[in-house]
């Protein structure tokens, strides 16, 4: 995914269109008119992205101070402590997502069943701020329900008296918060695809309710639930400002690690790990991408129709 | 005229409600598009109850589907309380002190007065405008243009605006960090004075130029579903052919047409700006969410109070915003129908 950013593909697609771009100056316009899109993505995605790249496969000897290019950073992320905070990450994420994804699906649905237009509105516009805004703020209305001197803790220690924010338990409780909203976001203009007609075809034929989600809506909904869940473990595997705030260094993240050694916490030679840690976060969302795209376009040749 | 009207109705969704799910989504694209001509005035005429009435009338369903409801609002119900309760909790927080037993709303008024938080506020408002403007310069033009000349690009640009999706922001800044970091190595040059330039603390120009890019995915949803709502080659025709300049047609006929599409992009561009703490705090700059965190770890209800603050009141004009973009689709429906 992230190679698509470079230049090359850019440049791969100009040559044809700017040959007839000069047979035809109009088309020569609408190419001005995108170039600037194309150059400041090359410069501010594809020029870091690369640099991530190139400075991961480079190490600097703390001793002799030449550099050279080596896996060993690659290598060396993958291994103890940082082995440690991406199991921490992937765990986490798996999970949230999860729970995230079925609580989700339940909750649009029970949304996109409702005819007032007002709490549609509400619930979509909260969903929109909660999911993309989330993060500090967030974290601080947290820290005032469940914190230490929090409203709730006192209730949620009941059920677990070790609860405290800033361990797993506590990101668990928190992510979905954000997570939720993203899945409703995600999976509400799907379940505003299915057709009324379905389900009364499925009545009409004998079926129950069970037979049409078995046979008729659960199979068309698989692969935006699918696509949604992705989503959401990108998602959770990308945050960093929520679990920066509540659990600071405490919860082993990868997030949280890259971050800790861009920001000069790391052994001499190691700098570049952070780098590394970097590519292998793209590295596992643009895997988890590779399943989304085809799943989306499986369910909108479905709910387009 | 039919056709008007339903991309009105499509607008409708587009604007507000397809502002939401680009937010965080790349999803739009498929499902999205599925809805407009058929889906909305079938909603209208409450399809869960004509359902309903059908299968109640082949009576053993009946008690399946009272249990069905029942479920729904089971769950309507625990998902609302976890939703709302850190928010309730927040404003109990921040209004009662315990000690003394007694209500007060000091925080929210203490707010103006915190040291850093005017500075804090009046620099990330400066982001999030420059980075809106950024955005749309770039992608206004470029989005019309392929839609109207170029449609083979239009998977691409689609799929560079994903990427965001897959570089989490924890790795773009690390990647921008050490572009940065190139340009210390020789004193006096020009790249030297630009990379200082981009890291002013007073406006530190790199942030609006990562922004934009961190708000490409929801950016483009938003004027996507727009630009699906509108029928933009008739529109340019018509006043090309009535002489009108290209710049008249972007200003005076495109740009008003996709008003609510922009408005809502750039509502959620905003609300990403102000709750932005990972690239910001990784680069060394006290933007508002930084600033939050800064002050927070003393003092108690201050910080509490302004994230409240910050999440209701981006909510409200999001929840205005889309009411505004309906409203005006639903004139124009009346006017043409």
């Amino acid at each position: 995914m992230a190679v698509t950013t470079d230049p090359p593909l850019a440049g791969a697609v100009d040559p044809a269109p700017t040959r007839r771009g000069l047979r035809r100056p109009r088309a020569l316009g609408a190419w001005a008119a995108v170039a600037p899109l194309l150059v400041y993505c090359a410069l501010f995605l594809g020029l870091p992205t690369w640099a991530l790249l190139y400075e991961a496969v480079r190490r600097t000897d703390p001793a002799t101070g030449v550099t050279s290019f080596t896996a060993r950073n690659i290598a060396e992320s993958w291994s103890g402590f940082y082995l440690t905070a991406m199991w921490g990450s992937l765990r986490l994420s798996l999970l949230t997502a999860l729970i995230c994804a079925v609580v989700g699906l339940m909750t649009a649905h029970t949304i996109a069943q409702s005819r007032g237009r007002m709490l549609r509105q509400a619930v979509l516009t909260a969903s929109g701020v909660l999911a993309n805004f989330g993060g500090i703020p967030l974290a601080f209305c947290f820290i005032a329900a469940a914190g230490t001197a929090g409203e709730a803790t006192g209730l949620i220690r009941r059920i677990d008296p070790g609860f405290a924010l800033d361990t797993f338990t506590g990101l668990v409780l928190v992510y979905p918060y954000f997570l939720i909203p993203l899945m409703v976001l995600t999976t509400m203009p799907a379940l505003e695809g299915l057709r009324p007609q379905w389900r009364e075809a499925a009545a009409g034929l004998g079926g129950s309710a069970w037979d049409y989600w078995r046979h008729v809506g659960g199979p068309i909904l698989l692969p935006t639930l699918l696509g949604g869940f992705v989503l959401c473990f990108g998602s959770s595997f990308a945050a960093y400002a929520t679990a920066q705030a509540l659990a600071g260094g405490t919860v082993p993240l990868i997030t949280l690690r890259i971050a800790s050694v861009l920001s000069g916490n790391v052994l001499a030679g190691q700098e570049n790990l952070g780098m590394a840690m970097s590519l292998d976060t793209i590295f596992i969302c643009a895997l988890m991408m590779a399943v989304y795209l085809p799943l989306r376009a499986r369910s909108a040749r479905w709910l387009d129709s | 005229m039919a056709r008007l009207v339903t991309g009105e109705v499509a607008e409708d969704r587009g604007g507000p409600e397809g502002g939401g799910p680009e937010g965080a989504a790349p999803e739009g694209g498929g499902p999205d598009r599925a809805m407009p001509e058929i889906a909305a005035p079938d909603r209208a005429a409450s399809p869960g109850r004509a359902v309903g009435a059908r299968w109640s009338a082949r009576g053993g369903v009946t008690g399946r589907l009272s249990r069905v409801r029942w479920w729904r609002a089971a769950i309507l119900g625990v998902v609302g309380i976890y939703l709302l309760g850190p928010l309730v909790s927040a404003l109990w927080f921040t209004v009662y002190n315990p000690r003394l037993r007694e209500f007060s709303l000091a925080p929210y008024g203490q707010l103006f007065g915190a040291s850093g938080f005017p500075a804090s506020v009046r620099m990330t408002f400066l982001l999030a405008l420059t980075t809106i403007a950024l955005e749309f310069a770039l992608l206004v033009p470029a989005m019309v243009a392929i839609r109207l000349r170029l449609p083979r690009l239009r998977g691409v640009v689609e799929s560079i605006a994903m990427v965001p999706l897959v570089v989490s922001p924890v790795a773009l800044t690390a990647g921008v960090s050490s572009v940065l970091g190139w340009g210390l190595n020789d004193q006096g040059s020009w790249i030297f004075r630009l990379d200082a330039d981009l890291q002013s603390q007073s406006f530190p120009l790199i942030l609006p130029f990562v922004y934009a890019i961190l708000a490409l995915p929801f950016a483009f949803r938003a004027l996507d579903a727009g630009l699906r709502a509108v029928d933009l080659k008739i529109l340019v025709e018509a006043s090309r052919g009535l002489g009108a300049s290209w710049p008249i047609v972007l200003w005076r006929v495109l740009l008003p047409n996709l008003r609510a599409g922009m408005l809502s992009g750039a509502v959620l561009t905003l609300a990403l700006v102000f709750g932005e703490y990972t690239v910001a705090s990784i680069l060394g700059f006290v933007p508002f969410a930084v600033w939050i965190v800064q002050d927070g770890q003393g003092s108690g209800q201050l910080p509490i109070a302004v994230s409240l603050l910050s999440l209701l009141l981006s909510w409200a004009v999001l929840f205005l915003v889309s009411f505004l973009g309906g409203r005006r689709a639903a004139a124009v429906t009346d006017r043409s129908s």
